[in-house]
């Protein structure tokens, strides 16, 4: 049977020049970054190589790159070490309504701690406005979270702006660029942000690692205690192949990123386009211009998107959905409620995610497969039946 | 992807008696999109006998699974028989399902019972209304 991966915002492959380079550090450099010998400095050669390409991949400094074990991670890290080491100023934090969970729930903790959280509403298409953030600081507002890029929806989000008006207020601004960095331009002093994430899976790196960025001179309290690793901010022995790989990985999404995205944007395009052409009220959802280069994402109205899953699989087709049967929580998408989508609609999302490996065959492959299994869930959906009714009724 | 045994996946993949009952005896519809899910059932009652069972359901391959069983099982029996299918008894059928998914299968006996509710109800059994519970 024919494999099409289209899920990379879940994970992209490791390449092979990244997985070359983690190698040796399984093997024969094995040692302990920490240790005082040739064993420990070949380590510690590796993770510093590694903080001055992904600084570089940012255009940050290296001795602002704390390294983690994922995206999550550097989210909660971000969060609550932030908000934590600012609570004298005041306990009032801003975060978007279509945060990752790793943010939204880090900042749910922090009500638990005592702390004030204000959700910043999104338009339609999941763009935050700098002036509803203007509208929603305080005087104790000590921190401000809000996304580069969102996964679901692929929008891109004006952080610059929002970043400048967070200056002014004098909170400590931090953006999760997990789904942009490595993969559109991110350049820390033009953005004007205090604090980034990035996670190496989604820049074909490997799992398990990701970096905290945090500008030189702004405060954070440890988010894991122990030893001197990081600087004494995050303890805990590093993971040297990983933390290697991700260096590769982002010397690599460095070098080849405008031309990756080249490659990646046509597919989007086409199945943007093509779709809605072959398949009846389908809804794209996210920005139609100021979005992610290889993400498509998609309502198909009156199924629900693990049905369609489970049914593009068993031809081969990996995808992703924000549906409520497809979330451990059964919780339909906040994303998509928040862009102001109705349940049902929410229920039928589908999430293509293009990467290195895929082609225009695959588009092609995904517009052939994708009508007959729609027609097929639609044939026995009594929303459609009733939306037929509905139509004979009204003429419409 | 959630992890559906064989079974489950074969109902899933392909679903029996899917459809619409024209002038059925009994209608039951349960859930809601916001949930997740949405069963309608249509019966048809033949001295007391379930005669044929037909539904349509808007949700997860549980949910599918889960209707196209409970059509199977309710097919062919007394009207007294078929009340009595529990959700343990369906996820019993199909060889369980896994634990977040376990409301579908409340849902999928739900509908059914609705449908048979209906019925009563249209016959002047239970109620004393003869309108019935119209969807």
């Amino acid at each position: 049977m024919r494999e099409v991966y289209l899920d990379n915002v879940a994970t992209t492959p490791v390449l092979p020049e990244v997985l070359e380079t983690m190698l040796p550090y399984f093997k024969d450099a094995y040692g302990n970054v920490q240790s005082l010998h040739n064993w420990g400095d070949k380590a510690r050669e590796a993770v510093e190589d590694a903080r001055i390409k992904v600084a570089d991949l940012i255009k940050g400094e290296a001795e602002e790159v704390i390294f983690t074990a994922s995206g999550t991670e550097s989210n909660n890290f971000a969060v609550k070490g932030l908000a934590m080491a600012q609570q004298s100023k005041g306990r009032h934090i801003v975060v978007s309504a279509i945060e990752h969970f790793s943010v939204l729930h880090s900042a749910r903790t922090l009500e638990k701690w005592g702390f004030e959280v204000t959700e910043v509403p999104v338009d339609k298409y999941g763009l935050v406005d700098p002036n509803e953030v203007a509208k929603s600081l305080r005087k104790d507002t000590i921190l401000v979270s809000v996304m580069h890029a969102n996964s679901e929806v692929g929008t891109i989000e004006p952080i610059k702006e929002i970043a400048a008006v967070v200056k002014k207020s004098g909170a400590v601004f931090h953006t999760d660029a997990v789904a942009s960095a490595g993969t559109i331009p991110v350049d820390v002093r033009e953005l004007g942000v205090d604090a980034l994430s990035l996670a190496g899976n989604e820049f074909y790196g490997p799992k398990g690692v990701g970096a905290l960025w945090l500008k030189k001179g702004v405060r954070i309290i440890p988010f894991l205690d122990g030893g001197v690793q990081e600087g004494g901010r995050r303890a805990g022995t590093e993971n040297v192949p990983a933390i290697a790989g991700l260096g590769k990985a982002a010397e690599l999404a460095k070098a080849e990123m405008a031309k990756r995205a080249r490659r990646l944007s046509p597919l989007r395009d086409n199945l943007i386009a093509g779709l809605p052409q072959k398949i009846e009220h389908v809804i794209v959802t996210g920005h139609p211009t100021q979005r992610l280069p290889g993400h498509a994402s998609f309502c198909i109205e009156f199924i629900e998107g693990e049905s369609m899953l489970m049914l593009l699989n068993s031809k081969g087709i990996a995808v992703s959905s924000g549906s409520a049967c497809t979330s451990r929580a059964l919780k339909a998408s906040h994303v998509l409620i928040a862009m102001g989508l109705p349940h049902e609609i929410a229920q039928g999302s589908l999430l293509f995610s293009f990467g290195l490996d895929n082609t225009e065959d695959d588009v092609d492959y995904v517009l052939e497969t994708m009508p007959p299994i729609v027609e097929r869930l639609r044939q026995m959906s009594p929303l459609y039946a009733k939306f037929l009714k509905d139509k004979a009724k009204g003429g419409k | 992807m959630p992890v559906y045994n064989e079974k489950v996946m074969d109902h899933f993949m392909n679903p029996r008696n899917v459809g619409e009952i024209e002038n059925a005896d009994g209608v039951g519809e349960v859930g809601n999109p916001v949930c997740g899910d949405m069963m309608t059932f249509y019966i048809k009652v033949k001295n007391n006998h379930i005669s044929d069972v037909k539904y349509k359901t808007f949700g997860c391959g549980a949910a599918i699974a889960v209707s196209s069983m409970v059509s199977d099982m309710a097919k062919g029996k007394t009207l007294e028989e078929a009340k009595k299918l529990t959700p343990a008894l369906v996820a019993k059928e199909l060889e369980g399902l896994p634990k977040n998914k376990y409301h579908c299968s409340n849902l999928g006996a739900q509908a059914l019972n609705k449908a048979i509710d209906d019925y009563l109800k249209k016959q002047g059994k239970t109620a004393k209304s003869q309108k019935g519970g119209k969807k």
